[in-house]
């Protein structure tokens, strides 16, 4: 039963997140924290930093990580392969097709509908990633119960990647340390 | 002969898919490029521009674009065989990989030095998303069509304020799509 509640949800996360990179964030949050419970919001967290520094797609990743937690190995299978079945069945029919007539419009045509969305719904997914990193999985969101030096990583981690350019990942690992060294410090 | 020529192409694709998925980081589009670089200039197993149009294949279809990639590619060059071959060499590396780490994972989550990295790294990775949206939301802006700006603030409000299932917005959009497409395509003709 979980087995095929596992293949179904990533069956959807596989089939509906388009434009790839963090287009599928907001469909394993929907399916995996708000649906099914399967991980906490700090766990998904977890999950997407881990992601980012790993090869190999969110998705793909997030199957394997969230299978083994619910149903071991087999768990793992099972969603991976349910994340990548649609791409599977859609990819071939549309490369069979395009080898065929050549022709693209109307699938570029559904792209360029979908694409302001998208940014949209990763805009969703990473305001509920912050409210979760400044006021902790299930607090309350109030002044007093604000982690400020989170505020502060994260104000420093934004001016770094867009102003300086630097590499998402080498901003990542300095955010953990910075947090780790103000912890032992204060301890 | 045809055969032996058929299984080596079939290694090949397995071999090289593997290690581009197992060595690299930054995602698909990263991977779209790789892929042409080894497919296009290295093996001249596929034309330049066919390759442009199944990276378009891969960019526009659902799911991971380095898992769609490896299937266009592998479908185009020996068929259904070829696809599913490239489809396990793209997935070994992250299925295990993340296998390997998700042991650890729980192993070491409740350790302090760990759970202040993985918090802080929480407001890191907040911040990489930030920058992606930011980006990705200017070049919408820059694009100065209104249908993508009204688009972009529905499916924000809709996400984020009335949490509508992000399917619902997926399935909204590209309908939408395709009734612009339509239109257009009626103006054209």
């Amino acid at each position: 039963m979980t087995l095929l509640q596992l293949f179904l949800s990533f069956l959807q996360i596989g089939a509906f997140s388009f434009g790839g990179g963090y287009a599928a964030v907001p469909l394993i949050q929907g399916q995996i924290v708000n649906q099914h419970g399967w991980l906490t919001m700090s766990e998904f967290t977890d999950l997407i930093t881990i992601s980012q520094m790993t090869p190999g797609p969110i998705a793909v990743n997030a199957a394997t990580f969230v299978g083994i937690k619910i149903a071991g190995i087999p768990g793992a299978l099972v969603a991976t392969l349910g994340c990548i079945l649609p791409s599977c069945v859609i990819v071939t029919l549309i490369a069979r097709l395009y080898l065929k007539y050549r022709n693209l419009a109307l699938l570029q045509g559904v792209l360029g509908s979908l694409r302001p969305a998208v940014v949209s719904m990763i805009a969703s997914a990473g305001i509920s990633i912050l409210i979760s990193a400044f006021w902790g999985a299930d607090a309350v969101i109030a002044f007093a119960t604000t982690n400020w030096s989170m505020i502060v990583i994260f104000l420093l981690c934004l001016v770094l990647l867009l102003k300086c350019k630097l590499d998402p990942i080498l901003v990542m690992v300095l955010a953990g340390v910075i947090n780790l060294v103000l912890s032992v410090i204060r301890v | 002969m045809k055969q032996e020529k058929r299984s080596r192409i079939l290694l090949r694709l397995f071999l090289s898919t593997l290690s581009l998925s197992a060595f690299t980081f930054g995602g698909g589009y990263v991977i779209v490029t790789l892929l042409k670089k080894k497919f296009v200039d290295e093996y001249h197993w596929i034309e330049e521009a066919e390759m442009l149009d199944l990276v378009a294949i891969a960019q526009s279809s659902p799911g991971a674009i380095a898992v769609n990639g490896a299937i266009v590619v592998g479908y185009k060059l020996a068929g259904m065989i070829g696809a599913i071959v490239a489809i396990i060499a793209t997935i070994i590396p992250p299925l295990v990989i993340i296998s390997v780490i998700s042991v650890f994972y729980t192993a070491f989550r409740d350790n302090f030095l760990v759970s202040k990295l993985l918090q802080g790294m929480q407001a890191g990775v907040g911040a990489v998303i930030a920058s992606v949206v930011w980006q990705m939301g200017a070049d919408v802006v820059r694009s100065k069509s209104t249908a993508s700006l009204l688009i972009m603030a529905a499916a924000f409000a809709a996400t984020c304020f009335f949490g509508v299932n992000v399917v619902v917005v997926v399935l909204v959009c590209a309908a939408l799509g395709v009734v612009r497409t339509l239109l257009h395509r009626k103006e054209d003709l």
